[in-house]
């Protein structure tokens, strides 16, 4: 098994790990490939065989003033939604990181608890509160409201390993020296902990893009994308332009989200290192 | 300068002097680690602990109409348990605990031979490979799903493909709207969520304990089984756990591609409160089945708890 002598451009002995690890690849891409594949198809139905290439269903969905407007929605839930929870995020992950708060495991234990619920349990809850208890219409807001309930633990995970990560000294020696800790955090603890920060506002940010239990029950009239896609797929003829829109999404959030684990972990394995 | 400006604040400066909450806040480090805990607190007891409060409050209620009667009552709980007339929620509910639990399994079996592949074959670019992998992960969830219609549809690929290789001639009508296209779809789409945490504690494990078990006359199977399973058991829960908890409440899988067979306890959540418009029903409903899942977890737990302690003892 070891120092085996793979070939350049080859990472691994072809074994049956290895052929089991091919085959994992199609499973998990196989489906997924499948959305952009039939968005150039030109019959109106979602089926094999593929008869035709066209483009014309990026052309009407470029038309498609619904769809625009679902799009709109969901990139502003995300946008506040993402740095809001950042914020509270990195606050959070602050204190649970540099002060010994009595009750620490119960408060950052209740923060995680969104992640072990089912995300229908904290739609309806969410939605009994707006409708029965306040008598507010569920809107953009109740969305963004639930998405920050789930946001904020993600982020908290992702800054609280990377606030553990660097050299705490450095803070010590800023407040040793007489900044203030306001200006400490901006000055020194802020820029080491930036590619954490970017890491949790772009996956928080997909995770509210892409999010639709929630939203399906928190969105009244306003839909966000998912909440539009899921009225389109009861429709088959409206299917080709939501397929066209579901590749362009999906080419861009490989995009970000390859970006920021890739900057994430570069930064971990370089910034770990003793200064 | 700045040194003896900052001896003044915290030191030398008689208390008396240095009143109000910022010299309260520099003196106490519990207030101030509290203080940047609380937007955080306030939000998720706004936004979880209140709503949770108030579904529980509003199953002991009834629905008229529009109007909601808030005098206390049993009833949407004797509905659910009502096992003479229509034991359609617990069976439901068992229905999808089962379902989900398969999905898990089917998961984990999936992902744990590439975890495995990644933590001890992989030599370079690992990274390259979990990026390759999660990424899918990251698209349209709806569209994932749906994906899973075209696939096992019935003028879908596979049945496409069986008939033009000309292995069938008619297309196969089992493989869309069952339980096990619910399991598969399923598995598929939390995959990424069960590889992460069974990849870092296989990543995690002391090489030379592996050495030693080899060196001591183990066989590969049998160091397996005796020291590389056990070791990332903690990871494997985990996965288990991440996988088995947001797919009980599913209720997109379940309609796109389970039909009847297929419908899932989310499904009766969702119409509840959608077209039956019975909130009380529906928060009864909700907490029963959060409770069971906690109650599931728990005996998991416990479950694995013991079964390590003996595992420890042979």
């Amino acid at each position: 098994m070891a120092a085996v002598a793979a070939k350049p451009g080859l990472p691994f002995k072809i074994s049956p790990l290895g052929a089991y690890a091919a085959f994992f690849l199609v499973f998990i891409y196989g489906p997924v490939l499948l959305l952009p594949l039939f968005s150039f198809s030109d019959s109106q139905y979602v089926a094999l065989p593929i008869t035709g290439f066209t483009t014309q269903w990026y052309e009407q969905m470029f038309q498609a003033d619904q769809l625009q407007g679902a799009l709109f929605n969901s990139l502003k839930v995300a946008t506040v939604t993402s740095i809001v929870a950042t914020a509270l995020a990195m606050m959070a992950a602050l204190a649970l990181t540099r002060y010994r708060v009595p009750g620490r495991s119960v408060i950052s234990g209740t923060i995680i608890l969104p992640l072990v619920i089912p995300g229908i349990i904290l739609g309806v809850s969410i939605l009994v509160v707006m409708v029965q208890v306040l008598g507010v219409t569920p809107s953009l807001w109740s969305v963004g409201a639930g998405h920050l309930l789930i946001c904020t633990p993600f982020g908290m995970l992702i800054l609280i390993s990377r606030l553990e990560g660097f050299d705490r000294s450095l803070e010590e020696a800023s407040l040793d020296l007489g900044e203030t800790r306001f200006v400490t955090f901006f000055r020194v603890t802020l820029p080491l902990a930036l590619p954490g920060v970017v890491a949790s506002i772009l996956t928080t940010f997909t995770l509210s893009f892409d999010e639709f239990i929630l939203a399906f029950f928190l969105a009244g009239v306003e839909p966000t994308l998912p909440v539009y896609i899921w009225s389109q797929l009861r429709f088959p003829q409206r299917l080709p332009s939501v397929l066209a829109l579901g590749s362009i999404i999906l080419v861009v959030s490989f995009a970000v989200i390859a970006f920021a684990e890739w900057y994430r972990r570069r930064d971990v394995a370089t910034g770990a290192k003793p200064v | 300068m700045d040194i003896t400006g900052h001896l003044d604040q915290s030191e030398s400066v008689p208390r008396k002097k240095r009143r109000g909450i910022s010299a309260w806040l520099t003196r106490n480090e519990n207030a101030r680690g509290f203080l940047l805990l609380s937007p955080t607190s306030v939000m998720v007891g706004l936004l979880l602990l209140l709503p949770i409060t108030a579904l529980i409050a509003i199953s002991f209620m009834t629905q008229r109409g529009f109007e909601l009667d808030t005098s206390f009552t049993f009833n949407n709980y004797l509905t659910f348990f009502n096992f003479s007339e229509k034991p359609i929620y617990y069976t439901l509910l068992g229905r999808s605990l089962q379902m989900s639990l398969t999905a898990t399994l089917v998961t984990i079996v999936l992902c744990y031979p590439m975890a495995y592949f990644l933590a001890f074959h992989v030599k370079k670019h690992k990274v390259m490979w979990l990026i390759i992998i999660t990424v899918p992960f990251w698209t349209s969830y709806l569209l994932r799903i749906f994906a899973w219609k075209v696939i096992l549809g019935y003028d879908g690929v596979i049945n496409s493909g069986l008939i033009s290789i000309g292995l069938i001639t008619e297309p196969l009508e089992f493989l869309l709207y069952n339980k096990m296209a619910v399991t598969i779809t399923l598995a598929h789409a939390w995959i990424a969520f069960a590889l992460l945490p069974i990849y870092v504690s296989l990543e995690k494990i002391d090489r030379s304990l592996l050495e030693a078990a080899s060196d001591l006359g183990d066989s590969p199977w049998r160091r397996f089984w005796r020291v590389t399973f056990p070791l990332s058991l903690p990871g494997t829960i985990s996965a288990a756990l991440l996988v088995f908890i947001p797919t009980v409440g599913d209720y997109v899988t379940p309609q796109l591609v389970g039909g009847t067979e297929g419908i899932m306890i989310g499904n009766i959540i969702q119409t509840l409160f959608g077209k039956v418009n019975n909130a009380p029903l529906g928060a009864a409903v909700s907490l029963m089945t959060m409770l069971t899942v906690t109650l599931v977890v728990c005996l998991f737990l416990g479950g694995t708890t013991v079964a390590r302690k003996l595992m420890s003892r042979v």
